[in-house]
């Protein structure tokens, strides 16, 4: 998809006429069209979760379920790792090709253990006998948090991927290109974690 | 390993449904032994397979609905023939189970493999050269969303051989399509072949927003670009919008039976009605997605077989527009018998009345564009004017069923059997198929057949109406749908009309092969060697047929909505030196992904639990080496473009 | 391709610096502590912590979605916003709509004491 090939030059770009965008503004738009659609998928999830917050079955209630400074201290987690991809997006505007390595990989860490913190909740609950099929309040809870938790795993393989492809091939106009799409992805991740914590944890223990 | 899948789930006792399956595997291997006999495979593999070029990727969905048509409409038949019979104490030929699956079936296969792969197949074609784009945005995603559809078909198909389809009806509502109440694998079935075709619907429509926001021409501006083009960009807003609405209710069902949880459950604080109020969200959108990009059609073709330009463009696009945004809130007119009372009743009746205002300011539109013009009788006029004829009617009893106090009287009747069919088939099923006259030679480079082709339409025609038409009256007689069989004697006479109705319209789908055949045998007869063999208006027709693979040697400069049209008129014609064009290359690696998704759901629907997550796997790689493919674009050189403009030159000159 | 230095300066606006991504930073982690505090501290009385962590919430997300995603009225920013835009009214439909038809269905489907003479007189 990329227009500017260096061998060839003289080539009419059609792809250029609006205002002298980069073809990668294309991919980025489509990007984040996607991510509209995305964020439609955990529309629905949030509305059903709405609509079976307090469909406990006489199971455990989120009053008893959640711990909160738990939650805090995950938020953060993604927090920051929103923080280090922002610093990732900087060097790679300026070029650094290895401080945007040391940048992802910081980034990944935080989400890695973002990750671990959930798998140990979920982990625990389901010990508690609050598996996801204890009753309907916990299946929207599981599906809901658990999607957010699995987008968020496949931004680390996205991740993962990206830190190879940066050291293989440079900051080259495919890179950066994905990059931004990744960096959208993973603040995008970050909005939907704010609704989470808001909508699930803070209103399910008031 | 090979998780609940045993011979057993084979229906050897069925002897319609192997009947069948002989006849396909036996057509099938015919296929096969020609393909190998003519040495086609790798033809097949190289320029279609692994093309990403949306001409091509557009044939091969609508060939995908053809085929899927064929399927939708034998079993439309087999239903047909189960009513008119099963009246009294007689039980008719099906068995209620059997029957079940048909009715279910033939609804998901129509939506999702019949009229979603026309629509996909027409704004394949036609949306890139009427922007004078050379390719859509991403054309790699493009060959993996038809190639993901495509399996979703291929595993309802398998449906019927190795187990069973769901016999829940198309929308599968819980609590009937969960494990307790459906305990076989028909709805993991119906789940993971609409999640695997919704995901390639939902790629297509991130592409065709991204394409025409991005790829139109220099100097169109939105209020430039052809009609067809804008139902195409709302149709694909408002798929990126709510399949993803689809894909998570579909999942809540499958967390339900494959995990344990009580979303839709009857149990533990379960909650059906939710999954009717989520699938409708998604469901109603999803006729404006069918049934705008036909309306497109009819207004490409009315404007050009009246030799006038459409009239009231600036309306037809709000229209479409406010059509776009109000379909997102009628939603809930499905269901008017659930039981949430006068206020949210009242407030979706009454938006569900004012939708149909633009709708009808559009049809306005083509009669005033008819209006005084130059109208020629080409088979995709007829299909217009038949649109406009029966859609009417459609839409007049779809307003009737927005009413609520009479929604409870119709609900769940044959009156809304026949009302859908009544819009569905007079809106979306005529509008493909006049686009298919229409664009046909600009894919193909010769005409179709006009006989056969206006065959067809009067067998659709009349076929439709004596189908239907007893439809509603049996609706207002209380004949309830999807019935196996009754004890009302006085139903059989309309249900035997609406059988002959039935093969009617199967005569005007024999019609359509016919015609196929035809045309393709006298194609030497039929060549369209101006590439505008219907006067036409916008950019598609100014460039040859069969249009070349890059589509434009020049990207097109615009400065007015009908610029063929003008060019036309003033006799313009463009010099300018040839140059490179930059192209993408073809690629296995979408339908490799698919093929692995196949095998994902195949695996999921049997709980084949280490082939899933091994097929998991694969797809994930596989899509991840593709990021690492440097080598995804070529340059065609200026004398390649020279040498193809050259010779349709030639031929033109030839011709006149 | 290559970037020229302007062609980079023109685009910082729209892609943030250090200071914009720092303070963004800032703000989110003192509207989260904010938005735990309501909840966690007992200082605010209870009927209003819902509202409350609601806009912190909404205002949390304005703060990421311009400092972040970088959405704002600049040309090259406004496709994007204006289908964030469009996205939220979609969602903001789709949610209350679900709701409010959910909450109708459940209040009217509830099994009730009232015969069906007495609901008949009543209205």
């Amino acid at each position: 998809m990329n227009m500017h090939s260096p061998a060839v030059s003289g080539g009419h770009h059609p792809r250029d006429h609006d205002h002298g965008h980069d073809s990668g503004s294309t991919t980025v738009l489509g990007f984040w069209i996607y991510l509209m659609s995305d964020c439609l998928i955990f529309c629905s999830l949030f509305a059903t979760f709405g609509v079976l917050a307090e469909s406990y079955a006489g199971g455990p209630t989120g009053r008893e379920l959640f711990d909160l400074p738990y939650v805090g201290a995950e938020t953060v987690l993604l927090l920051i790792s929103s923080f280090t991809f922002g610093m990732a997006n900087l060097n790679m505007n300026a070029a650094r090709t290895r401080k945007v390595i040391r940048w992802l990989a910081i980034t990944f860490l935080f989400g890695a253990a973002f990750i671990g913190m959930e798998i140990n909740e979920f982990a625990h609950l389901v010990a508690e006998g609050a598996g996801p099929g204890r009753s309907a309040f916990l299946s929207a809870y599981f599906t809901l948090v658990g999607t957010h938790g699995l987008h968020v795993t496949s931004g680390l393989i996205w991740l993962a991927v990206m830190i190879d492809q940066t050291r293989r091939f440079g900051l080259d106009a495919v890179v950066r290109r994905r990059l931004a799409c990744l960096s959208l992805f993973w603040h995008f991740l970050d909005l939907i974690w704010i609704c989470v914590f808001t909508f699930v944890y803070l209103h399910g223990v008031l | 390993m090979l998780g609940k899948l045993s011979l057993d789930a084979i229906p050897l006792h069925e002897p319609i449904i192997m009947g069948t399956g002989v006849v396909v595997a036996l057509g099938g291997l015919v296929v096969l032994a020609l393909l190998t006999r003519y040495r086609l495979w790798g033809y097949l593999w190289k320029e279609w397979i692994t093309s990403v070029d949306h001409k091509k990727i557009g044939v091969m969905y609508f060939i995908l609905g053809l085929v899927m048509l064929l399927r939708g409409f034998a079993d439309a038949i087999m239903m047909r023939t189960q009513q008119a019979m099963a009246a009294g104490g007689a039980e008719g030929y099906l068995p209620p189970h059997h029957y079940d699956q048909i009715f279910t079936a033939h609804g998901v296969i129509m939506i999702f493999f019949v009229a979603t792969p026309f629509i996909l197949g027409l704004m394949n074609v036609v949306v890139p050269l009427q922007l004078g784009a050379r390719d859509v945005a991403f054309p790699f995603v493009n060959s993996l969303g038809f190639w993901l559809s495509a399996m979703g078909a291929i595993l309802v198909m398998i449906s019927m051989w190795v187990g069973d389809f769901a016999a829940t009806g198309w929308v599968a509502y819980p609590p009937l399509s969960e494990l307790g109440y459906s305990p076989t694998t028909g709805v993991d079935y119906f789940i993971w072949s609409l999640q695997i075709s919704g995901l390639g619907t939902t790629l297509a429509g991130v592409n065709f927003v991204a394409t025409i926001f991005k790829m139109r021409a220099p100097g169109m501006n939105l209020m430039k670009m052809p009609v067809f083009c804008w139902t195409a960009l709302i149709t694909n807003i408002l798929i990126v919008a709510i399949f993803p609405v689809l894909t998570a209710t579909l999942a809540m069902l499958a967390a339900d039976r494959y995990l344990g949880m009580h979303f839709f459950t009857n149990e533990l604080g379960g909650n059906a009605m939710m999954y009717i109020n989520l699938i409708w969200i998604w469901g109603h959108p999803e006729v404006y997605v069918l049934i705008l990009p036909c309306f497109g059609v009819y207004s490409e073709v009315i404007a050009t077989f009246s030799g006038k330009p459409l009239f009231g463009y600036k309306s037809m696009v709000y229209a479409t527009s406010s059509i776009g945004v109000l379909s997102f809130m009628v939603w809930l007119h499905h269901f008017f018998t659930m039981g949430s009372g006068a206020n949210v009743n009242a407030f979706f009746g009454i938006m569900t009345t004012i939708i149909s205002i633009p709708t009808g300011v559009k049809l306005f539109n083509w009669l005033f564009t008819m209006y005084r013009g130059r109208i020629r009788f080409h088979s995709a006029t007829l299909w217009t004017i038949g649109f406009m004829v029966t859609f009417a009617v459609g839409g007049m009893t779809g307003v009737l069923l927005a009413v609520p106090g009479a929604d409870f009287v119709l609900h769940n009747s044959l009156f809304l059997v026949a009302h859908f069919h009544n819009v569905i088939i007079g809106g979306v099923v005529y509008g493909c198929l006049a686009g298919m006259s229409f664009w046909f030679p600009k894919v193909f480079g010769f005409t179709l057949n006009e006989f056969w082709g206006k065959v067809s339409f009067w067998c659709w025609l009349i076929g439709y109406w004596l189908a239907f038409t007893p439809l509603y009256v049996l609706g207002f007689m209380g004949m309830t749908r999807r019935m196996n069989h009754y004890d009302m004697p006085e139903w059989q006479p309309w249900l035997q009309v609406a059988l002959v109705g039935a093969i009617i319209v199967g005569l005007g789908i024999l019609a359509i092969l016919i015609q196929l055949y035809v045309s393709i045998r006298d194609r030497e007869q039929n060549r369209d060697v101006t590439g505008d063999p219907w006067d036409a208006r916008s950019l598609e027709w100014s460039r040859p047929s069969p249009v070349p693979f890059y589509n434009f040697a020049h990207v097109p400069e615009i400065t007015s909505l009908e610029q063929h049209w003008e060019n036309k008129e003033k006799g313009r014609v463009e010099v300018r030196r040839y140059e490179d064009i930059h192209m993408p290359k073809n690629t296995g690696a979408g339908f490799l992904i698919s093929v692995w998704s196949f095998i994902l759901c195949f695996a999921l629907v049997w709980h084949m639990w280490l082939i899933a997550g091994a097929s998991l796997v694969a797809t994930i790689i596989t899509f991840i080496l593709r990021t690492y493919d440097r080598d995804t674009d070529y340059w065609v050189p200026a004398d390649e473009v020279a040498r193809i403009e050259g010779a349709w030159h030639a031929s033109m000159k030839e011709a006149a | 391709m290559a970037h020229s230095p302007t062609r980079i300066a023109h685009r910082e606006a729209a892609h943030g610096t250090f200071t914009s991504y720092l303070a963004g930073f800032g703000i989110c982690l003192v509207l989260t502590g904010l938005s735990f505090g309501a909840v966690m501290s007992g200082m605010i009385p209870h009927d209003r912590i819902f509202p409350t962590i609601v806009g912190l919430a909404v205002a949390q997300l304005l703060v990421q979605l311009i400092l972040f995603l970088h959405l704002g009225t600049a040309p090259e920013q406004r496709n994007n916003t204006v289908i964030f835009v469009l996205t939220g009214m979609l969602i903001a439909i789709i949610v209350a709509g679900s709701l409010w038809v959910m909450h109708n269905a459940n209040t009217n489907m509830m099994p009730t004491h009232m015969s069906i003479e007495r609901a008949r007189a009543k209205d």
